[in-house]
């Protein structure tokens, strides 16, 4: 099991043409991820040749829309590669064609834009009142369940499959705790953005980790700006069973001085390293004050080591 | 980016919402000139991206140019909450009656936008939040369908204003709606928004702040830009496209990825500690491709700070591989030459981490010490900031 994503996604690529697509298209085909074909309109009906997981050559088809290629494929992830000017409508035309999944990695997307796709995508429910499309980002590395499946840029070779869940804001930090973690291993890690306005937030991972029986344990990583890291301390506290660990970056951030990543802003008192971390203890999840520092409070409320499957 | 005021009143007067006359000026001449151009009463505001002005002496009523001059001989070059004031805006008297409040904002925690109004104009909107929460509306706007028609009367209605107002405010609400839309913006704010003695509606004061993510859409946002209060280095680094805030501290630092960058400045911070308080000198984030040029210029913005005394080059190599970091480093300090004269920490974890190890081992530069670890580089970095 994993979260999001497993080894029988199928994904397109909308912007497979572009250089980041085509790049990104290459590494999670090599991760062993199951890209059944891109979007781009104006190259529709040609294909794109790539390299499967073991060298051998994959021709994958570029559809003109994202409709089509669920159609023809049976795809039901989407990950966006595609600049920010044309985000919002490539965000919109999968939440129009009624994809499961959409992962949204391109940075510098207009704020607004966010917040009328995410209205969109709210607004597209099932029979049972459950939203149809999910979305992860943007501004983010996606999401990789390792040896199963990656949809995003994280690098796919840092560690195999295990029990530690990590949900964070950042990518290298992402990186950085499944490195420090490798010999525990993953069930998903997942990166959710850094943007002021995301789809997915900590707390919708969390909960999904909570339900995931391969999840042993869950590291979350906030940083300054907005109070996603609160709300979810709160959610953690009546609603996790499972063992937290948590970091947040930014303590030495100065006031009012935007630190990368759109959302990662510090407005007069709100937004806090400092307040998101007293949050989190106070819902009774530890707070390490490094990445090293944090992964070792891990490895205390990890219920048993296990060695990756698939180093 | 948080505009001026009276950059918020010219993008207010291009979208319709009744504003009244209202110049900039940099010197007393200007200011003097603007008065006699406007005409009769003016106030003479200091502009400054900060509140309490009012109090601070920074808001004066002028009933003639040359009281306007001295009014800004004044007021320019005063302090304000460590803001020095540069200009001030020489605006047209206003006939007050009554004092309004209105925002739209973007709200993080809802993913949607929030609409506020209030009868109560005037104050801080913080201190009538707290104090009178009831005397502030607070309407959810779905980013879908925008403030409407039905919208403006359900906020005007939300606020408890008599009914004779309504269509009028419905009107400003609309027009101050397209600022938010048309312009990108994450803040509209009006405080106060005024009712005239002869009924009408003018917006005083405003305060506007830009979503830069959508600049590629306004290219005419950029004159918005406070360039003389940009920090001189950062000023560099961002014409540089570098993603580079100035810190107070002795250690530069250079990453990859806003967030490892964060955490690499708390943990040389805390390292600091132990090594004579030395703190981090900026937020350096080089991003994915951290090419051998885009490197160099990193490296030249930071080593250009006087205050830095090493350098901690933190990277976890993703995308970029840290052979390709390495490569980098060593070309930048190539292109630098003579120029890179302080110590440099380097910690490459992740993809080809080996190699990129041995890279800079074979380089052999002088200044370039190699970490196993964050913790580790951190703690060298302090340590040489402190020597």
């Amino acid at each position: 099991m994993s979260i999001f994503i497993n080894k029988d996604s199928k994904v397109i690529v909308q912007g497979i043409t572009g250089g980041e697509g085509s790049k990104h298209t290459a590494r999670m085909l090599h991760a062993g991820t199951n890209i059944v074909g891109g979007v781009n309109a104006r190259k529709a009906g040609t294909t794109v040749k790539h390299k499967d997981q073991h060298g051998a050559e994959v021709e994958l088809p570029v559809f003109g829309s994202v409709k089509e290629a669920m159609a023809e494929t049976g795809a039901d992830v989407s990950i966006v590669f595609v600049p920010p000017a044309f985000t919002k409508d490539a965000v919109v035309e999968a939440i129009e064609a009624g994809i499961g999944l959409v992962v949204v990695i391109t940075e510098g997307v207009p704020v607004q834009d966010s917040a009328e796709f995410w209205a969109l995508a709210q607004s597209k429910q099932d029979a049972n009142g459950n939203q149809i499309t999910r979305i992860i980002g943007p501004n983010c590395p996606g999401i990789i369940t390792p040896g199963e499946s990656l949809v995003g840029i994280t690098p796919a070779n840092i560690t195999g499959k295990g029990g530690v869940g990590l949900v964070s804001k950042s990518g290298t930090l992402t990186y950085q705790m499944m490195y420090e973690l490798r010999d525990l291993g993953f069930s998903t890690a997942i990166g959710i953005g850094g943007d002021p306005v995301i789809g997915t937030t900590h707390i919708d991972a969390l909960a999904a980790f909570e339900a995931d029986p391969e999840t042993k344990a869950i590291v979350m990583i906030g940083e300054i700006g907005g109070d996603a890291e609160e709300r979810a301390a709160e959610f953690i506290k009546n609603n996790v069973t499972k063992p937290v660990v948590g970091y947040v970056a930014g303590f030495t951030a100065p006031e009012g001085k935007t630190m990368g990543h759109a959302g990662a802003i510090v407005s007069g008192s709100s937004g806090t390293a400092q307040a998101k971390k007293e949050a989190l203890e106070a819902a009774g999840v530890k707070v390490g004050k490094t990445p090293s520092e944090t992964a070792h409070l891990l490895r205390e409320v990890y219920p048993e080591r296990e060695e990756p499957s698939n180093l | 980016m948080d505009l001026f005021e009276y950059q918020a009143r010219d993008l207010f007067e291009a979208h319709g919402v009744p504003v009244l006359a209202g110049i900039v000026a940099y010197t007393p001449e200007e200011a003097k000139a603007a008065a006699e151009k406007i005409g009769g009463v003016v106030v003479v505001k200091a502009q400054v991206k900060v509140g309490g002005r009012g109090k601070a002496g920074g808001v004066k009523v002028a009933k003639t140019p040359e009281e306007a001059f001295e009014h800004a001989s004044n007021i320019l070059g005063m302090d304000i909450k460590g803001h020095t004031v540069k200009r001030v805006m020489i605006a047209q008297g206003a006939d007050i009656n009554e004092e309004y409040y209105f925002s739209i904002l973007l709200d993080r925690a809802n993913r949607n936008y929030l609409a506020m109004c209030s009868k109560e104009g005037g104050m801080e909107i913080e201190q009538l939040a707290v104090e009178r929460p009831e005397a502030l509306a607070r309407i959810a706007v779905d980013p879908a369908t925008g403030i409407d028609e039905a919208k403006a009367r359900e906020i005007a209605e939300a606020a408890g204003f008599p009914e004779e107002l309504h269509a009028n405010l419905v009107e400003t609400f609309l027009k101050l709606w397209q600022v938010f839309k048309k312009e990108d913006a994450t803040l509209v704010e009006v405080n106060p928004l005024i009712k005239t003695g002869s009924g009408g509606l003018l917006a005083i004061d405003g305060k506007v702040s830009l979503d830069e993510n959508a600049g590629f859409r306004h290219p005419e946002h950029a004159e918005f830009e406070d360039k003389d209060a940009a920090d001189p280095l950062e000023a560099k680094a961002k014409e540089l496209d570098l993603n580079y805030v100035k810190l107070d501290g002795e250690v530069g630092i250079i990453g990859n990825g806003a967030g490892l960058v964060m955490s690499t400045l708390d943990v040389v911070a805390y390292a600091g500690e132990k090594h004579g308080n030395v703190k981090p000198a900026n937020f350096l984030d080089i991003g994915g491709g951290a090419s051998a040029e885009v490197m160099a210029n990193g490296l030249d913005i930071i080593l250009n700070d006087a205050q830095v005394k090493s350098v901690f080059v933190n990277v976890f190599g993703g995308i970029t591989a840290c052979d390709a970091v390495a490569n980098g480093i060593v070309k930048a300090l190539e292109i630098l030459g003579g120029k890179a004269t302080k110590p440099l920490v380097v910690r490459l974890d992740g993809n080809s981490v080996e190699e990129g190890r041995r890279i800079l081992r074979e380089a052999n530069h002088p200044l370039v010490t190699l970490a196993v670890g964050m913790d580790e580089g951190a703690d060298k970095a302090a340590e040489l900031a402190n020597a």
